[in-house]
């Protein structure tokens, strides 16, 4: 649970999150950013997005560029550290800055990594078990069947599984129809799926037949990375699964045409 | 397919192109990490485990000279003659010599991923020995002349009907019926019987070297390395340095976990221990044995960022649960090992010159250090190997440029942020209709395969903007 916090003067003050809004919502999903925004507000946060964000860094880290990603790590904690806690809609980037951050740097900077890693986590991490959603206060629309999509930075980086899941029960008061194989990658792996594109949408292939087989017409999960992978060999693939990002699902924020889909 | 690393991309392309074969690999794909992880759910004991033998093996490797030393004592004192070779071809030119000295013509050999790295079956074939292959599955591939697909089952990538084919054109025994797995197990079994009764030498690998007793330590589900290691006059045991172990516990606690990460079994159906040649008193086995212990760059390893790797044992879960490994195929990676643990070994065996492509085969998706049963962090040993890559600018040009620009412009953000706002709502208008790209320029590796989501409307940022300023305005207003 949050705590409510003091500011100098004694009075209480409602903790800060800072959002991280990402740069794959930032440039192709903002509803996925305003859907969050919309959750943290709704379990009583005080939301803050730095204006200064741009991305944590991942494609050049994971490239193995440490050079390069140095200086922007340091760059994403000094704007980060203010908030009281941060928020990321999506387990790899929340992953970069909680493991690969303090991982990456030495000596003061990786206390500062570690210390802004005790206070950074994926949204639905945050929604289920730090700043609990109210339950049954949205009422959305009764949701067709959907499967979840576990992201593997999520997955085995953060110990995420439970929290989505838990919460489309909660707020949504849906069952997710599990697919098979839900450990296993979907081959987006950031530059992966351009370096290696036919083992990729082999994986990919995979996983949208294990979505499509559960009989589910919304295929969801919380990072955006693998999403556009998934939503994109989908349609390569001609199946009509629906795409959507789970912020999107538990906002109750539907309207907008799903991952990939024309208007 | 060609077996060199560069090569992968071609090679996986050409695997994935049978349906068939790529088909039985995802069969196996989801069988062996259901096997794996039922075998670990009833032991219970995983990560207790491999929190110990990861201490165990870090305080091995550190004192590795005193271990070797102890090691050598014991084997000496046991009878045993020990060797020490520095590289592959060393290794080769002993089991040779000891071979010539003793006029062996035939040779029965064990499973050794040793000798698959020094290439020592077709160096002793080269001097005219006659070598067989008496692990069913290495049987296989030799009759085929293939390499290993898999570090435990080599091969895994044969169906039934391809061993058939193979055994009726390889083995002159006329007329017979060949339908049943049972059958080929049964003729294989007979015309290898006769081969251990044949042998002048046998060849088996270890999966521990035991410092206090200077025994070597072997497991194998076929009972042929015990065959190898007891019917011919002369036994060699071919292993690398970073086998050993101190103590006897040591060995059948790391057994207790490889076992359940390679097959899932509890046990392999035979485990062994080697002490030497037979004492006065026996009635059986070899008159004479040999350990030649092969460091090639093992010690530069050792001395390296990547010495975690040294902690491997073989057990092949890290390929089982590899979904890059079950798309390519084993031959793909165009190296004696493959999957997560041949991607970062096989640089470091070979050069990164000859195979950087293959640290690139990861997602991260972290599903093989979960199981490696010594707790390597593969992916992050893999990205390091990338970061070498990188530096000795091996990767595209175009990639690494690109990447660095990138990085660069994210610490700009209000460059970043102006060219994202012009960029991005031209993309959205150019897409919104389908919604999404099936081409696009720069993007021809994501849209070979998929199409390419189009952005939602103008960027978060841009949006944000637009709120923040409405927010203002209003209060102003009130």
């Amino acid at each position: 649970m949050i705590e409510e916090r003091s500011n100098p003067q004694g009075h209480t003050r409602q903790p800060t999150v800072a959002l991280f809004v990402t740069c794959l919502a930032d440039l192709f999903r903002p509803s996925v950013a305003f859907a969050s925004i919309k959750l943290l507000e709704r379990a009583g946060c005080s939301v803050i997005v730095p204006t200064q964000q741009t991305c944590c860094g991942q494609p050049a880290y994971n490239s193995g560029d440490y050079e390069a990603t140095t200086p922007l790590a340091k760059q994403v904690i000094a704007m980060l550290e203010p908030a009281d806690y941060v928020v990321v809609p999506s387990g790899s980037c929340a992953g970069m800055i909680c493991h690969h951050y303090p991982r990456l740097l030495e000596g003061e900077w990786q206390q500062r990594a570690r210390d802004l890693a005790t206070r950074t986590y994926e949204l639905t991490t945050f929604l289920a078990d730090i700043a609990p959603l109210p339950r049954s206060k949205v009422k959305t629309a009764a949701l067709p069947p959907v499967t979840y999509h576990d992201s593997c930075a999520g997955l085995r980086e953060l110990d995420i599984r439970e929290q989505p899941r838990r919460l489309l029960r909660e707020v949504c008061g849906i069952e997710v129809n599990e697919m098979q194989q839900t450990d296993v990658c979907c081959g987006f792996g950031g530059t992966f799926c351009a370096k290696m594109p036919e083992i990729s949408a082999k994986m990919a292939s995979d996983k949208v037949h294990n979505a499509v087989a559960t009989g589910a017409r919304i295929l969801t999960g919380g990072d955006l990375g693998c999403l556009l992978n998934l939503a994109g060999r989908a349609r390569r693939l001609g199946e009509t699964i629906e795409v959507r990002h789970v912020a999107e699902l538990l906002s109750g924020d539907l309207a907008v045409p799903a991952i990939g889909e024309g208007n | 397919m060609e077996m060199h690393s560069q090569a992968f991309l071609e090679n996986a392309r050409e695997a994935l192109g049978d349906p068939e074969k790529t088909r039985r690999r995802g069969l196996l794909a989801a069988f062996t990490p259901m096997v794996r992880n039922a075998a670990m759910e009833s032991f219970g004991k995983f990560e207790p485990l491999r929190q110990h033998l990861r201490r165990v093996r870090q305080h091995t490797l550190d004192n590795l000279d005193h271990y070797l030393d102890r090691f050598e004592q014991e084997a000496l004192s046991n009878g045993n003659h020990v060797h020490f070779a520095m590289d592959g071809e060393e290794m080769n030119r002993i089991v040779l010599e000891i071979c010539q000295r003793h006029s062996a013509r035939r040779i029965a050999k064990g499973k050794s991923m040793v000798t698959e790295e020094t290439g020592l079956s077709r160096h002793l074939q080269g001097a005219g020995l006659n070598v067989t292959e008496t692990d069913l599955g290495e049987y296989i591939i030799q009759q085929a002349g293939e390499p290993p697909s898999h570090i435990v089952g080599p091969a895994l990538h044969k169906s039934a009907a391809e061993v058939r084919d193979l055994f009726l054109a390889r083995h002159d025994l006329g007329e017979r019926e060949l339908e049943e797995t049972s059958q080929l197990v049964q003729e294989a079994r007979g015309v290898l019987r006769q081969r251990f009764l044949e042998a002048d030498v046998g060849i088996i690998g270890a999966n521990a070297l035991v410092a206090e007793n200077g025994y070597s330590m072997l497991v194998t589900n076929e009972g042929n390395g015990d065959l190898c290691a007891n019917l011919p006059p002369v036994l060699i045991v071919c292993t690398t340095l970073e086998r050993i172990l101190p103590r006897a516990e040591d060995a059948t606690a790391m057994m207790r976990l490889l076992v359940r990460s390679a097959t899932g079994q509890p046990h392999t159906c035979y485990t062994s221990f080697y002490s030497g040649p037979r004492r006065e008193q026996d009635t059986d086995g070899p008159i004479e044995t040999h350990f030649v212990l092969l460091d090639d760059k093992r010690t530069d390893i050792l001395a390296s960022d990547y010495r975690e790797m040294l902690q491997c044992i073989r057990c092949g879960a890290c390929l089982n649960h590899c979904p890059i490994y079950a798309a390519a195929g084993g031959h793909a990676y165009g190296a004696v090992y493959m999957g997560p643990m041949g991607s970062v070994l096989t640089p470091l065996l070979t050069s990164l010159e000859e195979s950087h492509l293959l640290p690139n085969a990861c997602t991260s998706c972290g599903r093989c250090a979960e199981v490696c049963p010594s707790g390597i962090p593969l992916p992050d040993l893999l990205r390091d190997l990338r970061q070498a890559e990188q530096a000795a600018k091996l990767s595209p040009p175009r990639w690494r440029t690109g990447l660095k620009l990138h990085a660069w412009l994210a610490r700009h953000p209000r460059l970043y942020h102006g060219l994202t706002a012009l960029g991005i709502p031209l993309l959205h208008r150019l897409g919104r209709r389908r919604g999404s790209f099936s081409k696009l320029p720069l993007a021809g590796g994501w849209t070979s395969q998929r199409d390419f989501p189009a952005p939602q409307r103008k960027t978060f940022m841009q949006a944000y903007a637009g709120v923040l300023k409405a927010e203002k305005k209003r209060r102003r207003h009130d």
